[in-house]
Parts: C-alpha cells; sequence; structure tokens
C-alpha cells in the first residue's frame, strides 16, 4: 500500500537542521541534509531515549544532546562502539514538498 | 567499485604496524584495493607487546590475537599465512614468496618489523640459545622450563628484565647477564635502575653486572656461559634480549634505499613512490622505533596516503616507557640525565622504594624518570610534549597532580593498588575491571578506545589521569600514551590551535572554508568540531551565527534536561532583585505551570521542566518584565555572585554589589570557550567565594585584588592573584581585557584553570598587566564583541525568530513505533 503523507515544506526544515513530526503514536524528527536529502527518524534514541531532532546531523548521522551517540539516519542503528537501534521511516521529496510513509 | 577496477596493495608483514596501516585504509576507503597479506608466521595478526604476560602465564595466545583468520575473510583480504616474500621486484611490480607464489602490486607497504640482534659469539648457534621477539621463542621457553632449570638473560634492558622475569615465573632460575653496571640505562639513571635491581633481587631474579660474555659453552646443547673475566656461569636455556634489529634485508635485496633501517619520508614513502613502510623495520629522520605508539601514528599517516587523501605528515613521535612486571611501577620519558644547562627536581625516599626525578630546562620539563609512585608519569609526560611552562608550581610539582588540588581523585594514589571495583569515572559509573577487560577482551590501544567501549572519562574528563594510567599499567611494557599533538576530533590532523591559526591566517570566513581549506576528511564534519570551529569563528567575527553547529542549549536558549525538557533561567544582575522582579518570575511560574524552582549558585532563579514550545511565549513575558536571558545553558558569561557590600555589611570595604551589577553589565551575554564566571566580595573575609571563579575581586579599604583562573567544579582551583588597582575603572578595564584575552586564546572548552596551568600566568600578565596599551586594546575589541552579543537572544526569540525550531509539525496519522 502506498500511503504517502505530505507533512511539510523543503523549505520549512533548516539545512543540517531538523523539524519534529507529532504522530498519534510517535515523534518523529526529520532531518536535511547538505545536498537536501531527507532522512526521517523517530526522536528517541536507542540509549536513553533522547531528542535526536535536538542534536546536531553531519554526513547521514545525527549525534545525540544527552550522551553524544552517534546515530546512522539511515538506519537508525548507534555507530562507534555503541550498541543499539530506533525507527526510521521512508521519505522522498518532491516539488519542494516533503512526504514520509509512516506504516 | 568493481572488484576488477581496483588497484593492488600488497603488505608484506603481518605484525602490529603493518595491519593497523591496513585497518586505518579500511575505515578511509573500505574499496579502494584488492589487498593481499604475506606474514611469515603460522599466525594472524598477535599483539607483540603482550608477549611478556604470555611467558608470564599472564595471559594466553588466543587472548593477545588482534586479528584472527575470519577477521580477514570478513574484510575480503586475500591471507597468505605462513609465506614469507623472498623477492620484490620493482619493474614488474610484484612479489614473490618462498612457495613461488607471485602477486602484482600497484602499492606495497613493507612492514618487516625487527628481530632479536644475535650476539655473533662462539657457539651462538648451539640448541638452547634463542631471542625474545615471536610466539616461537615463548614457545621454546616454556618448553624449556619444563626440562630444565637454569636460564641466563643476556641484557637488562626492558627486553632482557620482562624475559627473565617470565622465566622466573614459569619456575626456572634465572641470572641477568648485563654488560653495564646500572639495569636499563636507557630509561633509568643509576640510583633508580639500583632500586629496580633490588626489587627484582628480593622476587628471586640474579643479576651478573659488569659481565662481558666472550663465549658460549656445550656441545649440541648450551651448557654455560664464559666471561672475558675467565669466570663462567651454568645454562641450559640462553635469551638473548641485546637490542632489536630492523629487518630491511628485503627492501636492502631490491635496491630500496636503507641506512639503519628503510629510509622514508614524514609520508612514510621510501625512495620508491609506490612503496611504503611502517614500523620497526623503517628508519624515519634518522630515528628507528621499537614501541608501539610511534608504529601506530605511522600506520595512521600512510593509510591516510594509500587512501590518496594526502595531507597526514609523520614528524616523530616523543615515547615513554614501562616495565612490564608486575609489582614494579618506573615510567621513563625523554632526556633523565640532563647536561649542564638543565636542572634537576628530585625526591628520593629509600625507605618507601620512591624515587621521582624531573629534568627541567627553562622551567620546562623535558625528561622524566619515576620508581615506586609512577601515577604522575603521565601528567609530566602530558607537560613534556605540550612544553608547559611550570614555574607556577615549581615547588610542588614533585608531589603530583594531586598536590595542585584535583579535589575528585586526589586521594588515589596507585593505580596497579586499586581493587577491581574501585570506581574510576563517577560520572558512567566506570570501575577499574571494566576498564580492564575491556582493554583486553576487546583489545584497545588508545584513551579514545576505551572512551568509547566504557564511557570512562569521556564526560567530565576529571578521571582522564587515571584512566590512561590503567591502560598503560594494563598494555604495561612499552605502550607510550597519547599521541604527541592532539588532533580536535576525528575529522581532521589538525590541533585547536592549528585550525584557529588557519581560520586566521586565511582569513576563513565560515564552516565550509575551514573543512575545505584545511582540508577536513568529513564533508560536514561532526559534533566535535562543528561546536570547536563554531567558537573560533564567532570570535574572529563577532556577527558569526551558524545555529545548527551549536549544542542545542545554545540553539534553544535553555538547558536541555534529561527528559528533553528545558529549564529557563532569568538574569539577576549581581543577584540584586526587587519585590517586582520576583512577582514577575512568580507569574510566569504560575502561567506555564512550571514543576520545579530553585534558586541557583549563581544567585538567581532556576525554572525546570519547560517544554520547547512554551519557551518563546515563556521569553516574551520575562522580557517584558524587563529581563534578559541568563546565558545559564552556554559556553557563556554565566553570573557574577556579590557579598552585601558596605552599604549593609558591617565589615564590607567597598560597594561590592554595585561593582559586581556593573560587571555583570559588562560582560554578559558574552561567547566564551567555556562557562565563565566572576565575583566580588565585598572584604577579604570572601563571603562571594571570589577565589574560585574565573574572575574575582575581593574589595580591600585600599582598593580591588584582582584574582584569575579559579574553578570550583570537577577540580577545585584557587585563582592566582593577578593584580591590585585603586578604581572600579580599573577593575572593569582589567575584567573586559581579561575575558578578551582568554576568548582569543584557551581552546575551546577549556576553562580559565586548565588554560593557565596550560599557557603559564606569565603570559597572561605579559598580556594584560605589564602592557598597558595592550590592555585596552583588549578592552576595546570585548566591547566591539558584546555589542551583537548584548542583543538579548530571548527578546529576538519571543519576537519570532527562527520561530520553527519550537514549533513541531502536528498531523493526524498512526506512525510505526
Amino acid at each position: 500500500m502506498s500511503n504517502w503523507l505530505e507533512v511539510t515544506q523543503l523549505e520549512e526544515i533548516p539545512v543540517l537542521g531538523s523539524r519534529v513530526v507529532e504522530t498519534d503514536t510517535a515523534k518523529i524528527a526529520i532531518f536535511r541534509g547538505k545536498d537536501d536529502t531527507i532522512y526521517a527518524i523517530k526522536d528517541a534514541c536507542p540509549h536513553k531515549d533522547g531528542p535526536l531532532s535536538q542534536g546536531i546531523m553531519h554526513g547521514d548521522s545525527v549525534t545525540c544532546p544527552l550522551h553524544n551517540w552517534k546515530i546512522s539516519l539511515k538506519s537508525g542503528e548507534a555507530l562507534g562502539a555503541d550498541e543499539g537501534c530506533t525507527n526510521v521511516y521512508d521519505s522522498k521529496v518532491e516539488d519542494g514538498k516533503v512526504y514520509l510513509k509512516l506504516s | 567499485m568493481s572488484q576488477n577496477s581496483r588497484q593492488n596493495l600488497v603488505l608484506v608483514g603481518n605484525g602490529m604496524a603493518g595491519m593497523r596501516t591496513i585497518e586505518e585504509l579500511l575505515k578511509l576507503e573500505p574499496e579502494k584495493y584488492n589487498i593481499t597479506v604475506f606474514g611469515d608466521e603460522p599466525y594472524g595478526n598477535y599483539n607483540r607487546i603482550m608477549l611478556s604476560p604470555v611467558l608470564a602465564n599472564e595471559k594466553t595466545l588466543e587472548e593477545v590475537m588482534l586479528n584472527d583468520d575470519s577477521w580477514y575473510k570478513d574484510n575480503n583480504i586475500r591471507f597468505e599465512k605462513g609465506k614469507k616474500v623472498t623477492e620484490i621486484h620493482r619493474t614488474k611490480k610484484q612479489v614473490t614468496a618462498e612457495d613461488g607464489t607471485v602477486v602484482p602490486y600497484d602499492k606495497l607497504l613493507i612492514a618487516t618489523g625487527s628481530t632479536s640482534f644475535m650476539l655473533p659469539l662462539p657457539g651462538a648457534d648451539k640448541y638452547g640459545v634463542i631471542g625474545f621477539r615471536d610466539v616461537k621463542d615463548v614457545d621454546t621457553m616454556i618448553e624449556a622450563a619444563e626440562h630444565y632449570k637454569k636460564a641466563v638473560v643476556i641484557g637488562g634492558g626492558l627486553l632482557g628484565l620482562e624475559a627473565a622475569n617470565g622465566l622466573m615465573k614459569q619456575g626456572m632460575d634465572v641470572t641477568v647477564v648485563h654488560l653495564m653496571d646500572s639495569l636499563m640505562e636507557r630509561q633509568l639513571d643509576k640510583p633508580a635502575a639500583d632500586m629496580l635491581q633490588k626489587s627484582l633481587e628480593e622476587k628471586g631474579m640474579k643479576f651478573l653486572m659488569d659481565h662481558q660474555t666472550e663465549e658460549i659453552l656445550g656441545d649440541e646443547r648450551v651448557t654455560g656461559l664464559k666471561f672475558t673475566d675467565g669466570t663462567t656461569v651454568d645454562a641450559d636455556l640462553l635469551v638473548m634480549a641485546v637490542g632489536i634489529k630492523p629487518n630491511f634485508e628485503l627492501a636492502e635485496a631490491a635496491k630500496i634505499h636503507c641506512e639503519r633501517g628503510i629510509v622514508v619520508s614524514d609520508t612514510m614513502q621510501t625512495f620508491d613512490p609506490n612503496i611504503y613502510s611502517v614500523g620497526e623495520c623503517v628508519q624515519h629522520r634518522g630515528i628507528t622505533y621499537g614501541l608501539v605508539a610511534p608504529l601506530f601514528e605511522q600506520a595512521k599517516v600512510a593509510a591516510n596516503h594509500l587512501a590518496e587523501l594526502g595531507y597526514a605528515r609523520y614528524e616523530g613521535t616523543m615515547t615513554s616507557t614501562m616495565l612490564k612486571v608486575t609489582g614494579i611501577d618506573l615510567f621513563s620519558a625523554g632526556d633523565f640525565h640532563g647536561d649542564d644547562d638543565t636542572d634537576e627536581l628530585l625526591f628520593h625516599d629509600v625507605a618507601s622504594g620512591t624515587y621521582k626525578k624531573l629534568v627541567i630546562r627553562d622551567n620546562v620539563i623535558i625528561g622524566a624518570c619515576l620508581y615506586g609512585d609512577t601515577i604522575d608519569g603521565t601528567w609530566y609526560f602530558q607537560m613534556m610534549k605540550d612544553e608547559t611552562n611550570i614555574s607556577d608550581f615549581r615547588s610542588t610539582i614533585l608531589f603530583g597532580q594531586a598536590h595542585l588540588g584535583d579535589a575528585g581523585h586526589g586521594d588515589e594514589t596507585r593505580v596497579a593498588a586499586m581493587a577491581d571495583d574501585a570506581e574510576i569515572c563517577g560520572c558512567n559509573g566506570v570501575s577499574k575491571g571494566d576498564i580492564v577487560s575491556a582493554i583486553t577482551e576487546k583489545k584497545l590501544f588508545t584513551l579514545d578506545d576505551v572512551r568509547a567501549h566504557t564511557k570512562a572519562s569521556a564526560s567530565c574528563g576529571s578521571c582522564t589521569g587515571l584512566v590512561e594510567s590503567i591502560l598503560a599499567h594494563t598494555l604495561g611494557g612499552d605502550y607510550s600514551q597519547a599521541p604527541s599533538k592532539k588532533p580536535m576530533c576525528g575529522c581532521t590532523d589538525l590541533t585547536h590551535d592549528e585550525v584557529r591559526d588557519g581560520i586566521r591566517k586565511h582569513g576563513l570566513k565560515n564552516h565550509e572554508e575551514v573543512r575545505r581549506t584545511l582540508s577536513w576528511n568529513t564533508e560536514d564534519g561532526c559534533a566535535v568540531c562543528r561546536q570547536a570551529t563554531n567558537y573560533y569563528l564567532l570570535c574572529e567575527y563577532p556577527e558569526y551565527n551558524d545555529p545548527e553547529s551549536r549544542f542545542i542549549n545554545e540553539r534553544a536558549h535553555g538547558n536541555i534536561q534529561k527528559d528533553g525538557s528545558y529549564s529557563v533561567v532569568p538574569r539577576m544582575f549581581g543577584g540584586m532583585c526587587t519585590p517586582a522582579d520576583l512577582h514577575a518570575i512568580a507569574n510566569v511560574a504560575e502561567k506555564f505551570n512550571v514543576p520545579e524552582m530553585k534558586v541557583t549558585g549563581g544567585q538567581r532563579i532556576d525554572m525546570f521542566g519547560i517544554q520547547k514550545e512554551d519557551l518563546p511565549a515563556m521569553w516574551k513575558d520575562l522580557s517584558e518584565a524587563g529581563f534578559v536571558s541568563g546565558h545559564a545553558y552556554g559556553k557563556a558569561m554565566r553570573t557574577c555572585k556579590t557579598c552585601v557590600g558596605d552599604t549593609w555589611c558591617r565589615m564590607g570595604t567597598q560597594d561590592s554589589t554595585g561593582l559586581g551589577v556593573k560587571l555583570e553589565e559588562l560582560t554578559w551575554g558574552s561567547w566564551m570557550p567555556h562557562k565563565y564566571k566572576l565575583a566580588v566580595s565585598g572584604c577579604p573575609r570572601n563571603c562571594a567565594e571570589a577565589t574560585i571563579k574565573d574572575f574575582g575581586v575581593v574589595c580591600v579599604e585600599s582598593g580591588y585584588e584582582l584574582h584569575v583562573g579559579g574553578n570550583g567544579g570537577i577540580k577545585v582551583r584557587v585563582t592566582d592573584f593577578l593584580t591590585k588597582v585603586d578604581t572600579e575603572e580599573e577593575v572593569l578595564e582589567f575584567a573586559g581585557a581579561f575575558a578578551q584575552f582568554y576568548r582569543e586564546d584557551a581552546h575551546y572548552l577549556e576553562r580559565t584553570a586548565p588554560w593557565i596551568e596550560r599557557v603559564g600566568l606569565d603570559k597572561i600578565k605579559a598580556a594584560i598587566l605589564d602592557d598597558a596599551e595592550n590592555r585596552k586594546i583588549l578592552h576595546e575589541r570585548f566591547l566591539v564583541s558584546q555589542k551583537p552579543a548584548q542583543i538579548d537572544p530571548w527578546k529576538k526569540h519571543a519576537d519570532g525568530a527562527d520561530e520553527h525550531q519550537f514549533k513541531n509539525i502536528k498531523i493526524k496519522a498512526v506512525a510505526k513505533v
């Protein structure tokens, strides 16, 4: 089933920054890379639920603001020596609009 | 890249240096090469520095393996195990092994290491005469211990003593023969060597000092030694540990330029540009190394060039030594003998078995030799590498770092004696046992490795010295801790100072220019270098701001709490307030249902548990009541604490509250390398605790004493007295000038206390006390940078700046969790 949901405009997300999408069940952080790639990830670090949306983004990963875990925005997995994984969601940009697939 | 279009890389020598290069290369460019590794030993890569513990029955061979067979398979590396390369054909660009295997290369890496230097004595070819270099030697020794009794080790250096200790642990009767009258003469001076010899003798080791061997006795197997003075000693096993010699026959036969080793440039390239070399077989700037730390630095540089990044340089390594003999603590580094131009600081307590000697030239440590109590070895070594000026604490330096006031860990002196369950890292609850088992099980070598795997010293960093000591004691022997220069982070090889100089020299205006011009190896940097670079840029250009490179606290102008909520602390200048101020804060707290409030140590009020979306509205109310941000969240000027002063206090000598308000009005909003606190006390009773602040004023009847570099945090440090002035105007000028000098000179995340310890108080005095003109210029520059900094960020955001970050996008949908 293809259920893409329009959530915002690309320009509403700062480059190398994020916005938070609140759904009925979870908060989702959407990040915008330097090349305008969009990543959508559950806004909770696998370590202690830190809000990843508030972290510093670099390349295709983000550093959690609470304890500096590095999380891959592509896979949701913790990088380096840490172990853990959080949900990621499909996303796409068309005509400057950002779409997510949430289920 | 497909397998076919890759270049061929061949590594000759499956040891620590070569394999470390491959591992570093795989991190940078995993798909650039088809890699073939030749190793003449029938094992994967093992940790050679751990052979002494294997011999001493403290470790098994499996425990010291670094890369087993499956590692090579997992990384698609062709592993020619147990095959010795016999020829390098440079025009055909191929290598040939003993068994005829031929492998072509585009790039060749030679890491053939070294072999034990065998004395060319008559009888050196007898059975039972060996070196101490590889697993085979260790096997021979363990086997000999089962059948024979008497062992002799020639060589009273590091390796010889470790071999002798291991053989003793195997139950043999061991005699060490040494040419000199002093053990480890390259690492220890005579008094320390004598103490070492005495403790080893107490363990049962025997010594024949000042003895030169003439001949090895026996028929097929060794039975004894004859010395030049005609005496003899019995031996069933003879270990030669007189040194190592770089193994470069293969390279030399291929006509690659060699002297005492394979000669390489700062890029680890040999005279043949397609051939690199690392490890104990190389000679770099005239020096050959036999310790592990230099090899790892070389490996990093070689990998950088093999990956064709092309900017790393190896500039040599300063090394230090520890002995891997259980129960013996010794540390040595640099020039510990000294000469006519050097001074010696000496502490010698025979009864407690402690000896400490530092060699000083122009107030900089150039050598250290410690015996018995080595906990401060890493500290001295770091100061040696940093060329720290020690004049400020020269009189107490021998008592160690703890004596300087390390409140957190001051009473922990001997790492070796600590119990396994002793807590090392109080922030993350990591015990000594956790660290030791991570080092041995996960095969860690560096402080960064230990931080990544255990989190020890990864938060506040106050236990870094302890963690380094544990690392050194666990790895023992030739481990040498930190690289001689500390890069800012993994994205660059440049230090903080080099990045800052680069920004100034090239006039770099933003993050992209910095990363491009200074050859970062990552596109966007990382959380560490982005924040540091951001600070350096805004210090140069006060208007500069890149919110996405700031920590969230400074982006959201509040302190993120563990549940993701924020705290709000309005500024109260000098801790002064009016009933109206308190009403306004109370109203805001009630309106936004603030769950908890607290009076802070900085004399103001903290409101906790605020949701991010509520921040702008709350700031708007506070702003309308006349409050500005307290910057309680930033690497910035925080507070100016005051005591009551002469308005009310019968002891007060000056208007300390009034001066405190003026100082805070001058400095509020200023971005700093780290948090920055001030205080003004109205008399020497010092109720405002001004002598543990970054900039403290103590009022006296005749004027104002200025104190700098205090710290009440992780490591309590009392301020240094800077000067005494007569007027408030002078206090303010010094305050601005000192702040600006700190802003322009200190590293990001370095508070004034460690900064002053690093650069020396003299440098600060020269800049702002002795040079009145410079003081005025610094103060002026501070005022310029304060203009944009004192536009209140709360008001700006309450008025709608950067609005998106505070507003979540709400949608009706169910997301999988």
